[in-house]
């Protein structure tokens, strides 16, 4: 089976090479060659020196890391759907739920993944280039903070747009200054914003229903502290009662894979294991959390800036951010120092939007591109500093 | 006089009104007057509006300017220049008061600003200073017409998809509504100010697709 392939593909490869019938087409085919074997082009001249992280390993873990994330995020939405129908039976089914979630969540993965590489293949093609991974776990991380009620089309418009402004326009992969999934939620929530944000979305098939469970409510946390904080209430009326237990496991309202901090520290692990994301940023986006949280208790105006500051970490799509957006290596800081610095600030930025403007009640998003904004600055003047402080000892000397 | 004289719409004279519509268009080519583009766009009445009275306060100041080019100190030509805007900006300001006062509402402290516009000085400076009324005026019409296509793109655009209308008329069926058992939904970022930045970003990423020779080295 291999070698027919092989010899098929040697057979076709002219047709793609310079002055061949479908010339026009080379990277496409070069990227599905690729796909199938590794390819046998190596490095001709100089000295290189490489391990075995390269880009296509890179994105296969953190596809790999998003898994649990997303695998629990299925079977919530399942669980959700039946909680919200009173359906106690059904919501206890651990199978039922989970294939109910696949069902709904599977045609959002495609939508992103068709309209993302569609555009990232006919990207390459006009420029002359070869294409890469880049797209893989963009592709992947759009589905996972979208409502599960979303119409597909949202998703598609949000894509294209996130690939084409958010990262073609600067020289594709690599290139980019906002994190492409950042802009296509970005730009849902700011285009569509009944459809990404409320009490109805974050349940599939919730605002459709007649028969809705007594009690029950898909208000997300965030949602609940927001809508405390500007009715001015002296206590915040969590959701389905639910305890900072159930936030911990994931099992309440949310965006498909940001509800389970268990299942997301899980890929934290596997990404710190592997050494593909910065421990500095993720470390230092749940300190600078915490600390803003603390700097909130201790002013103690209103009734969001007393929750206890662990819960900050918890809800919304905080852990979410900090490990998979966050630390996004093209879009962070460089620099030691500077990860530290922008991972606080990030942390820091999001708890600030959270309490301070209940309008937006997720503040990671807009934390992380502010920030992803902010980082070649944060690296120039960690860079200046070390040029000073090393001319300084030079001339001390 | 030898020279023969020169019709008044030569191949030469059309160019200063075709120039701007295209190859130095003051908006997607010399990046002037963006900051009006953006704020009025979100429909297309008000950008029309602006069009127009950014067209008619160029081409007169041109014309008046080029008139009296030759009677102002160079020391003084831009308080010169400002006068000569300032008063043509009120009259269109009061015109616009006083036949179609919604828009002038809408339109605000544009109509006011447009004498820090940055395509009426750049093109008193640049050309009314230093040519024949007659060519000042085309000058003008041409530069005014430029920015206002630009305009009138970005307002049918972003009237059309930021609320599903044209000219203040519904273009896209209520049925076709999510509200209504449809699938659509109206994008409101395009109805803000960075998504018009982006806009006018695609429209110079067009029109230099098309023309190479805009494409810097």
């Amino acid at each position: 089976m291999m070698k027919f392939l092989r010899n098929y593909i040697d057979r076709i490869k002219p047709n793609f090479e310079q002055g061949g019938k479908f010339a026009k087409l080379h990277s496409t085919f070069d990227a599905f060659e690729t796909f199938l074997f590794v390819p046998d082009t190596v490095t001709r001249k100089g000295s290189n020196i490489r391990d075995c992280m390269d880009l296509k390993r890179t994105m296969s873990m953190v596809v790999i890391a998003l898994l649990p994330a997303l695998l629990f995020g299925m079977y919530n939405v399942g669980l959700q759907h039946f909680r919200a129908l009173g359906d106690a039976a059904s919501a206890a089914s651990i199978m039922g739920c989970f294939w109910f979630g696949f069902l709904k969540v599977l045609p959002i993965i495609i939508v992103s993944y068709v309209v993302g590489l569609g555009i990232e293949f006919i990207s390459a093609q006009i420029r002359g280039h070869e294409v890469n991974e880049g797209f893989l776990v963009s592709g992947m991380l759009i589905p996972m903070i979208m409502p599960v009620d979303i119409p597909l089309w949202m998703v598609a418009v949000a894509t294209a747009f996130a690939v084409i402004i958010g990262k073609e326009v600067f020289g594709g992969t690599g290139m980019n200054i906002f994190n492409p999934a950042l802009i296509a939620r970005a730009f849902v929530f700011f285009s569509y914003t009944p459809y990404i944000s409320g009490e109805k979305v974050w349940v599939a098939g919730l605002s459709e229903m007649t028969n809705v469970a007594d009690g029950f409510s898909g208000a997300t946390p965030l949602g609940d502290a927001a809508v405390a904080l500007t009715e001015g209430a002296q206590t915040i009326n969590w959701t389905n009662g639910a305890t900072p237990m159930d936030w911990l496991i994931g099992t309440y309202p949310g965006c498909i894979g940001e509800t389970s901090t268990i299942a997301i520290l899980l890929g934290a692990v596997i990404l710190l294991w592997s050494g593909v994301a910065s421990w500095r940023i993720m470390f230092s986006v749940f300190a600078g959390g915490f600390g803003m949280a603390l700097l909130f208790n201790a002013i103690g105006m209103n009734v969001y800036m007393n929750i206890p500051a662990y819960y900050h970490l918890l809800i919304g799509g905080f852990a979410f951010g900090a490990v998979f957006m966050a630390t996004d290596p093209v879009t962070s800081a460089q620099t030691n120092t500077g990860k530290c610095i922008y991972g606080l600030l990030v942390g820091a930025l999001a708890v600030l939007i959270r309490v301070v403007n209940p309008a937006y009640p997720e503040g990671m998003m807009l934390s992380i591109l502010f920030m992803n904004a902010m980082a070649p600055l944060i690296d120039h003047y960690v860079v200046e500093a070390n040029i000073r402080r090393r001319q300084r000892r030079a001339i001390s000397k | 006089m030898s020279k023969e004289r020169e019709p008044l719409f030569s191949a030469k004279n059309m160019k200063l009104i075709t120039g701007p519509l295209n190859m130095s268009n003051p908006v997607t080519v010399q990046i002037l007057g963006i900051c009006s583009a953006l704020a009025v766009t979100a429909k297309l009445k008000p950008a029309f509006v602006m069009a127009l009275s950014v067209t008619i306060v160029t081409a007169f100041s041109n014309l008046i300017i080029s008139c009296i080019r030759k009677t102002i100190p160079s020391r003084i030509r831009i308080i010169v220049q400002l006068v000569v805007v300032a008063a043509l900006v009120i009259l269109v300001d009061q015109v616009l008061k006083a036949f179609v006062y919604d828009v002038s509402k809408q339109l605000s402290v544009f109509v006011g600003l447009i004498i820090t516009n940055c395509i009426i000085m750049g093109r008193l400076e640049a050309f009314a200073l230093g040519n024949t009324p007659w060519r000042s005026f085309l000058d003008g019409i041409g530069n005014g017409m430029g920015y206002g296509v630009i305009l009138l793109v970005l307002g049918f655009f972003r009237e059309l998809l930021g609320a599903g209308t044209l000219w203040g008329y519904k273009v896209i069926p209520d049925s076709w509504y999510i509200a209504n058992g449809g699938f659509y939904s109206n994008n409101a970022l395009v109805l803000l100010p960075p998504m018009a930045l982006v806009c006018v970003g695609l429209i110079i990423w067009i029109h230099r697709s098309r023309n190479k020779s805009l494409i810097e080295k």
